[in-house]
Formats: C-alpha cells, structure tokens, sequence
C-alpha cells in the first residue's frame, strides 16, 4: 500500500527524468564487498554489508532508515560479482514490493570513488545521497538532504559524535583495539556556526602537525578544530560537482580520502563549474537585456540572504568574486544512535547498541525483561537470558546456561553449564557443554567442543575449535583453500 | 471545566446567526434567547437535574427557522413547536452536550480511538438501531444520569458522535466501510456537517429500526443533503430543524475536537496518511489568521508541515499575531525533507531559506518565491482529467501555504500570488500543457523584470534627481531600492556623504555599509540610538518600505517610524523608495493589527557577548514577555515623498496608483 501511495504522489509531478527521485535526490548504497579490517567475521558467503546486527544483516538498518524517510529508489553498490549476487538475492527476497532497489557490481579495490565512477551514468537527479551501507543510524537522511539543499552546497557531510569505543563491561579491551581506535577519529574545522566544513583530515593520515589554509583562515576569521566528531559517512553531493571531480581526478580512491578533503580544501578558488549549467538556457532576441537583469536578481538575492563567509572572502577589492563552493555539515545531536560497521570492535559494539541502548534500531519489540527470545527458542532448566540479549529463531539451549548481553542467532545449539557474555553468536553455531564465552564473535557454523573458553577471540565461518582449547584475543579462521 | 467554557462564549456569535437565518424572525429575540441555554448546557454537568429543562428550553428556541414563514411566535419558548418532531432535537442537543463534556473521560474508554467505531457506525445499522433504541428510552429522561455513567449504550453512541467531527477531516477516507457518499461529503461539510449527520443518525434510524443498510444510506444522503442546504431555508421540516440544530452542535464542536486534536486524531493523522495537497489547500490558514482564536490555531496546526509550537510568553497586545518556538521548526522540518511529496524542492529550498531567515527583505523574497514558482511551473504536469488552471492553482496554494507555515507571507509576495494566480486562471484552454506553461513562466519572469528589476531601475532615475552635491543622506536598514539608488549617484559623480542607521537584532545596515564602502562612498554607520543627534547633519532621509498602504502609511522595517518621525521634527525631507508592486489597498493604522513577531530570543541574547546575557534562564520566566516586532507603520504625515515607478508621489497619490495600477494590469 505504501508503494502505491508513493507512486500516486510523484506521477503527477515530474515531467523530468527524476520521477524516481523524490526532492530530486537520488540514493546511492555503498555496500562495500570484502573488507579487510573485517577479517575473519567475513567471508565469501558473508559479504560485509550481511553481517548480522541483532540476527538482521547489517544492510537492512541502512535500507530501512532510507524506506522510513520515503526514498524507496536505492541503487546499492557492491564491491564483487559474487558479493554482488549475494547481496542482490537477499535484498529482493526481503524487500520486495518495498523498495526498488538496482543492484550494480564493481570491481574490488576501486575504493568508493571507484565505484561512483563506475555508476555514474545512471545518475541524473540534481543531487546525489550517497550512503555507506555500514551504517546504523536513526538521524533521518533528510535533515542532511535539507541542509546541503538550504546552503545550496557543493557536498554535505553528516557528522556524528565519536562512539566512545570499547564494551562497557568488560574494561580490560585488547590492546590491539586500542592502537586502531584513532584511525577512526577526524580531525574536523567548523567554522563558528558549524553550518561548514573547513578542514577534514582522517586520523590514519594525521601526522604530528596539521596544515590549514590561510586563505581559508582568513576568510572565516575563527576555526573550530573538533576531534570529537565522526565522518559517519553519508554525504549529500551535487552532481555536477561530483562528476566533476570524479573525472579530472580519475586517481582518486575514496570519497573519505580524496574527494571530500579536495573539495574542502578548493573550496575558496573552486575548480569545479557550479554555475555554469543553470545560465546556460537563454532566451535568443533579447538576451542582453535579459542577461542585465539576470545580474541584478541575482545580485538582490545575493544582498538579501545572509552571506557566509564565501562570499565575504569575494568582497574585496575586485568585482568579479572568485569562484566558491559550500561545504556544509550536518552534526546529528547527540540523542541520536550513529554508528558504522567498521571494525570487529564496532561489530560488537554495534550488536550490543542495538539490543541494548539504541534498541528501537532494532525494530523487534522487547520482552518486559529487556530481551528478545523468539517463541521457538528453547530453554533448558535453570536457564537464564539476561537484558539486552536475543535468541534467535529455532536455536535450542541446555540446562544452567547464563546469557549476558549477547545475540544469539538462528538454529543454534547450545549445551549446557554455557556462560556467555558480551558476545554475538552468529546462526546454526554448535556449543558443546561447558564451553565460556565472553566478548568474542563466533560466525555461523562454527562448532566448539566441549570446555572450550573463549574471551575476546573472533572465530571464522565453520572452524571448529577442539574441546578444551583457551583462546585469549586471537581470531581463529580456516585458512583459505 | 474552565478552560471550555472559554471557547464556548467566543462561540456565541455564531450561535446568534440561528435568529438570523430565519429572515421573518425578529433579530433581537433570537438574539436574546438563544445564549441562555447554551451557557447552561455547558455549565450542564454538576446540576444533574438542571439540564433536561434547559434542553427543553433550548429545543423551541432551534427550531424556529423552519416556522418562520407560518408564524412568527415560533420564538416563544413553548413546547409546542418542538411537537411535529417528536423531541429529536432536545435530544440530539442534549446527547452532543453529553458528548462533549463526557469525552474527556471516555478517552480511556475509547483509548486508541475509534475509526473503525465510527466506521462500523456508519456502516453496521442492526446494531445500531439497537444503540438508538436504548437510547431513545434514556434520553429524554435520562441523559443527566447518562453523562455521570461512562457505561452503557448511550454513553458509548455519545463517544462516537463527538469523535466522529475529529476524525471527520481526514481518517474518513481511508475508512473503507463507508458507504461511498459519505466520504466526499464529510471533507467538503468539514466538521459541522458530519457531526449533525452522526448525530442524526440516531433520529433517523428509530423509524427505520431494523431496516436494510441500503435504506440506510438513503437516509444517511438525505441527511446530508439538507446539512448542505444549512445556510439556506429549507422547505423540508425535518431538514429544516436539522439545518437549526447545526448551529447548537457546532456550538458544541470545538469542544470534542480540541480533546480529540489533543489526544487521538493528532496521533493518528500523524502516523498515518498525509492531507492530500487539496485538502491542505482548501484548510490553508488564512493569511491574515488570528491567531489568538485558539480553535482556529488548533485546526491549523493540525494540518501544518511546519511542526508549530507555539511561544509561551506572547506579549498580550500581539496575541492574534503567530509567534512560534523558533529553532524547533527548523530541524522539524528538514528531517522531513523527504516526506513532503507534495511540496517542490525549489519551493522547500525557498522555505526552508525563509525559516533559517537566510533570505529576507520584500525583493529578494518575492523573487525568490516566484523564481520556485517557476521552477515549478516548469516541472508540472497535469494530472489526467484535470484542467491546469484549476489543478495548478491548488498546487500553487498549497506552495504558498506551506511558505506561509515558514514564514507569513509580506505583502509584495501576496500581490505577486495573486498576479500569479490570475495569470492561471487565464490561460486559454486551448493553449496545450507545454505552451501554457510556457506563457506562464514567461510571465512570471516578465513580473520579475517589469515590476521589481525595471520598477527599481526607474526609481533610482527618479531618486538620483533629488540628489545634489553635498547632500548627506541617511538610510535605515537595508533597502535593495536605496542602495542602488546610492550607488548609482556614486557612479554619476555626485559627492555625497551616506548615514547608515542601524538596529538590532538583525544589524542589517552592516552589510549595506559594507558594500557601499567597498564601493568607495563615504559613510556615517550609527545606531538607532543615536538618530536624533545625527538627524541635525542629515539633508535628506531615504526610506525603503515593504508596503505603501492605500492611506499613504508606509510599512516598513521596525524602525522605519521612528527615523522618519525625527526627520520630520527637524524638517528633514524624507523619501520613500517603494516599487508599485508592493502598494496594497489595505488600510492600516497601527503596526498591532497586522504585523509579524520576530524569534524573541535574538533580543534577549546578544550573541558573542556572554558576559551581558543577564537574561540567560529568565525566557521562560511567567512575567517575562519578550516582544520582536519585525514590522512598523509610518504614518503619511511623516512621509515627504513616495518615489515609485509611476514617479514620486506624495503620500496622498497612493490610492490613484493602487486604482490605476489595478486597472491597468491583470490582477482583479
């Protein structure tokens, strides 16, 4: 019913070729393919963008975050065919009748710039919304979207508080997490109404000493250096712009890396035509006259609307203001849940937010004890489930097990005298009696033996760990065929 | 009970119309009666035996109109008129009194709230019939007892009527039992004709007890067929008392709407579908709503896109005046952004620029405006089986409703709507989509060019004539029209020397100052404060307006007046600098009864000076009122001379040019 009502709405407003683009946005998924730092949670059978989050693939937060703020026109890109194949069967199979959704294939390591490059023919609406598919997040797209439309800026990034990192538990995190933790980090400038981006650096390329543009400084006059701030990595561009830069920049990997910081940094002098298109349409016999008086609307608008500091950097002595682009910013307050995929940390970290604080992400209703146990789920005597945990579907539990904070997934057999905490078991794992775990990730298929303790490892899609064996953060994987 | 009776006595007017809408009636009987009951009706429920006779009393008073041909003592409160109907009216009264009074209880009775009671209402009749037959043995003795007890049939039908007008505007359509009549009429009767058809229905299925649904509906039509005809006289006596009644329910309406716009429909509505543009067309507030008329202000609020709360320390004086939270609006409706199918996005990006204030001054808004217009325009496509002009002009009035929940419109851009709009309305029907939306852009872009563009180009050759070497001209603000009237006698080689008067919150004057600096004049940047030292150095004052009403008052930015009165004392002559678009026939003669309130904490606060916001945590204090006013009114006795491209005027002409003007163009 909700697509018919959308279909309504919008087929008698747009004559142009963005009938499928509501405001005329279009969405662009990155669903990423392998990714490294994912290793080995992911596998050729798990792409990144299915990892389970609350026994839901971690695309789906992305998906349906979009589908609530009425953009049901996705196109989701994919690093790999296979990956692509994957991703594609699941999303028709989940969504179908709820959103149209085309699926495009790039090929691995093109980074993200690759694979706008890649699909940059099909895009057509005025501004792109470009998503990566590893976010989970309730700040609604359309505040972003408003505010890159309002400043009528080149790219709009959304902006989120850092997560403070590490699971609230258990304080003892590996060291190994630690010395990742601030290459997640930006250092970002704002200028004082924090409408602009000025400076962007990631912390993996940080150095001792950053660099700022004077000119840029200058025009401003005041800059807020924030560290406190993620990238969450949602940005609204205009196309122009986008495609612009995008083909003279063809070394160009990654929006995050090279395409932002480039057109932060070239915000003052751009290099990418913005005004251009719009004038290009004149009317033929009087078309100095109306030139003339294109000039002076656009000069009353200019004088009336509150300048930022672009165009005080233009007033100078000179007429002719040198060509300028906005960047603008987005910060999502604080009572919103932002968050992004990327890291083994961030996996559990993501899994026990949504089952945890952010738990209306989550879209399974919570029993009055704080946790999800699906009605087929079987429980053994003595068996305790605490809050902000979930047993999946059909998963089966031995007598005195206790779960802490952990998501259990589908199919699952558990034995008993089994302890976990903080973990995320994925589905049809077999748990021997008496095993321990405690702040590890175990992927689907994966058998362990009986006393088998576990703290902080990552067990890869079907190992089996021998009865027994103690594990103390180490990640345990087949090894490639 | 308080707070009901309130609205109740603002309600009264409208119940007095009952004496008017029978012609042959006396007025001042009618007049004098009617008040009565229904005050007592909504002071009904502590006095539980008080309120049958005041139902009896109140019944003969309603039902005249259909007697006034045959006699005309029907006003006499005797009993006999309400004979022929066989006491429906006393009790359709005294159940909508029930009703409103008894809502706020069965809220919880009825918690998540009955469309589909309302719905199976309408729809189940064997049921129903069973609910009016209880009822019609309780009420005509019963009905005080009845409001006390929650239970029972009676109570239950009770709830229904009175939630049936919230629901009414919007969730009937989706409602799919409903005989398909029923829906169209309820949209287009609003609240007051559903209600009286809900209402009736009781009346009407006592004789038709147990009969089919179709007969049903027959009746249901009739029904409404004569709440159509309630402004007329209707020959039918049954329609007739109907058509009387609806006014006592309507009494009663705002009451059951209020609670129910509080509780339920709000909810719902908010959940589910959105108002077709149409609807929210048809319900946009007026321009000029009073916003101190609190069931107005609910209705309106309830359709908005804008998500308004209202500011709670309003100053008394400017209470009719809309004054919203500011800074809750804007995130509102940006996280929306993509909800809104409706509203175009150059018309969004307009208002949404509109709320952050990043566009402001009449030029630049109305260009603005019509330049989304046009953009719109230019994506349009009309709907199959629908003409442009009609299908367009409700597009475009759903536009400007939401521009004016962004920000109420000035009256530059309401001249230039409706220049618009009769634009539409005359375009030949023979003309195909693409030309007519051709011709209508070309218009748009034609009003830009003549009427601000060209208007401004002839205003400064006027104005510059009044300029002389030597001169040192004072300007307050900042007016597109004075800037370029200054900086074009700069480019002639007149030497002069330019005061720029300035005041807060906005401190426009500075980015006035420093583009003419920049252009190389010489200027004097003061504040307002000091204008009465200033004024003696001063030869002449340059003004720019946002209006010129027909009485020659100039509306201005805030401020205006007081420059021009100080001019005025020391016989400074001073011009306004006006384009004849913006001249309005209005007549206005204080800045309270139209005007707009500025977000009251840019007052309070001053930004980047923390050490003096002694006002920090005072805002919502109760006997703290914080007053912005935007807009101000110069009388014509302060005003030399009106320069507008018609020539310069004095403050008397500006009636003869709103005339001709007029005339001599399209808008009627």
């Amino acid at each position: 019913m909700g697509r018919g009502r959308e279909r309504e709405s919008e087929s008698p407003r747009n004559s142009r070729s963005l009938c499928s683009a509501p405001m005329d946005f279009q969405v662009v998924v990155l669903a990423g393919g392998a990714s490294k730092k994912l290793i080995p949670l992911i596998s050729k059978e798990v792409p990144k963008a299915l990892l389970p989050v609350a026994n839901r693939p971690v695309l789906s937060y992305v998906l349906e975050l979009l589908e609530q703020s009425n953009l049901k026109d996705l196109i989701v890109v994919v690093e790999g065919q296979d990956a692509a194949v994957r991703v594609g069967g699941w999303i028709s199979g989940a969504y179908v009748d709820r959103l149209h959704v085309e699926v495009a294939a790039v090929p691995e390591d093109v980074g993200t710039a690759g694979a706008l490059r890649a699909i940059a023919r099909h895009l057509t609406a005025k501004d792109i919304m470009v998503v990566n598919g590893d976010l989970v997040s309730d700040v609604p797209p359309g505040a972003v979207a408003a505010a890159h439309r309002r400043h009528d800026a080149a790219v709009t990034a959304m902006l989120c508080s850092a997560p403070v990192s590490g699971p609230s538990e258990s304080g003892s995190s590996s060291g190994k997490d630690k010395t990742k933790k601030p290459g997640r980090y930006n250092i970002i400038g704002l200028d004082p109404t924090k409408q602009f981006l000025l400076y962007i650096a990631t912390g993996a390329e940080l150095e001792k000493d950053i660099r700022i543009q004077k000119s840029i400084l200058r025009a401003v006059g005041q800059m807020e250096i924030r560290a406190d701030l993620m990238d969450a990595h949602l940005y609204a561009f205009k196309r122009s712009v986008l495609q612009e830069v995008l083909d003279q920049k063809d070394t160009f990997q990654s929006l995050k890396q090279d395409v932002l910081p480039y057109l932060v940094r070239s915000q003052l002098k751009s290099e990418v035509l913005l005004n251009g298109a719009p004038q290009a349409e004149e009317n033929g016999n009087e078309k100095v006259n109306f030139q003339k008086n294109q000039v002076m609307v656009s000069r009353i608008l200019a004088n009336a609307s509150t300048p930022s500091f672009h165009e005080f950097s233009g007033l100078g002595t000179n007429d002719s203001a040198p060509r300028t682009h906005k960047c603008c910013v987005y910060i999502a307050s604080n009572r919103k849940y932002c968050a992004r995929l990327n890291s083994i940390q961030a996996f559990s970290d993501i899994n026990r937010d949504v089952t945890g604080e952010a738990s209306h992400l989550s879209g399974y209703s919570f029993s009055a004890q704080n946790n999800i146990i699906h009605p087929s789920a079987e429980l053994g005597l003595k068996t305790t489930v605490g809050p902000h945990c979930m047993l999946g579907e059909g998963s089966q539990m031995g007598d005195k097990c206790s779960v802490k904070r952990s998501v259990i997934g589908r199919h699952c057999r558990i034995g008993s005298n089994v302890k976990v905490a903080n973990s995320v078991i994925m589905n049809h794992v077999t748990i021997a009696d008496g095993c321990s775990i405690q702040g590890s990730v175990i992927c689907s298929n994966v058998q362990l033996q009986e006393r088998v303790v576990l703290k902080d490892c990552q067990v890869g899609a079907g190992f089996v760990v021998s009865a027994g064996s103690e594990c103390k953060g180490e990640a345990l994987a087949k090894k490639e065929k | 009970m308080e707070p009901r009776r309130s609205p109740r006595t603002v309600i009264d007017p409208k119940v007095r119309q009952v004496g008017f809408f029978a012609p042959g009636a006396p007025p001042e009987r009618s007049v004098s009666v009617p008040p009565a009951p229904i005050v007592s009706s909504s002071s009904s429920s502590p006095p539980v035996s008080d309120l049958s006779p005041s139902g009896n009393s109140l019944s003969p008073v309603m039902i005249p109109p259909p007697r006034h041909s045959s006699a005309d003592n029907a006003l006499l409160p005797s009993p006999s008129p309400s004979r022929p109907v066989p006491a429906s009216p006393l009790r359709r009264d005294s159940l909508t009194t029930a009703a409103g009074r008894s809502y706020s209880k069965p809220s919880d009775f009825f918690p998540a709230m009955s469309l589909t009671a309302s719905s199976s209402y309408a729809g189940r009749m064997v049921g129903n019939a069973e609910f009016s037959a209880d009822l019609r043995g309780n009420t005509v003795k019963v009905v005080p007892t009845a409001s006390s007890f929650p239970s029972g049939g009676f109570d239950l039908t009770a709830v229904k009527a009175s939630s049936v007008p919230a629901t009414g505007l919007t969730t009937v359509s989706v409602v799919k039992m409903m005989p398909p009549v029923y829906d169209p009429e309820i949209i287009v009767e609003k609240v007051g004709g559903s209600v009286e058809v809900q209402n009736d229905r009781p009346e009407r299925s006592k004789p038709l007890k147990e009969k089919t649904s179709k007969a049903e509906r027959r009746a249901l039509q009739e029904a409404q067929r004569a709440a159509k005809a309630e402004g007329s006289k209707v020959p039918a006596s049954s329609g007739a008392v109907m058509g009387a009644n609806a006014k006592p329910i309507k009494a009663t309406k705002p009451h059951s709407q209020k609670n129910d716009s509080a509780t339920v429909a709000g909810s719902e509505k908010r959940g589910g579908d959105r108002l077709s543009e149409k609807d929210r067309k048809k319900d946009a507030p007026h321009p000029r709503m009073q916003y101190d008329d609190k069931i107005r202000v609910e209705k309106a609020k309830r359709r908005a896109v804008v998500k308004q709360t209202e500011a709670k320390n309003r100053v008394e004086l400017f209470r009719h005046l809309p004054q919203y939270e500011h800074g809750t609006q804007l995130p509102d409706l940006e996280s929306k952004f993509f909800q809104l199918d409706p509203v175009h996005p150059a018309v969004y990006k307009v208002g949404l620029q509109y709320l952050s204030g990043s566009i402001s001054g009449g030029n630049a808004r109305c260009i603005a405006m019509l330049e989304a217009f046009r953009e719109a325009i230019k994506d349009y496509s009309t709907p199959s089986e629908k003409t442009l002009s009609r299908d367009l002009t409700a597009k475009i009035s759903s536009y400007v409703s939401f521009l004016i929940e962004c920000r109420p419109l000035s009256i530059s851009m309401g001249n230039a709507i409706r220049f618009l709009k009769s634009c539409i309305a005359k375009v030949p029907l023979t003309l195909s989509e693409s030309e007519a939306k051709a011709s209508l852009q070309s218009d748009v872009e034609h009003f830009i060019n003549e009427k601000i563009i060209l208007a401004d180009n002839v205003i400064v050759n006027h104005a510059v004539t009044k300029i002389r070497d030597g001169d040192v001209l004072l300007t307050y603000g900042s007016s597109s029209a004075v800037e370029m009237i200054l900086l074009h006698a700069h480019e002639l080689g007149k030497q002069f020397r330019v005061v720029v008067v300035d005041s807060r919150p906005k401190l426009e004057g500075k980015l006035l100052l420093r583009r003419l600096v920049g252009k190389g004049l010489s200027c004097t940047y003061t504040n307002i404060n000091a204008i009465s030292y200033i004024m003696r150095e001063v030869t002449q004052v340059f003004l720019g307006a946002s209006s010129v009403l027909s009485n020659g008052t100039v509306y201005s930015r805030v401020g205006t007046a007081c420059v021009a009165m100080v001019a005025h004392e020391f016989r400074v002559p001073v011009l306004v600098c006006c384009e004849a678009y913006k001249f309005h026939e209005r007549v206005q003669l204080d800045s309270i009864c139209s005007n707009e309130l500025g977000d009251p904490d840019v007052i309070s606060e001053v930004p980047g000076r923390d050490d003096i916001n002694y006002l920090d945590g005072l805002t919502n204090s109760e006997n703290l009122q914080l007053l912005n006013l935007i807009y101000d009114v110069t009388p014509s006795d302060y005003v030399s001379m009106i320069v507008t491209d018609y020539g310069m005027v004095p403050p008397t002409s500006v009636p003869v040019i709103v005339r001709e003007y007029r005339r001599e163009h399209v808008w009627v």
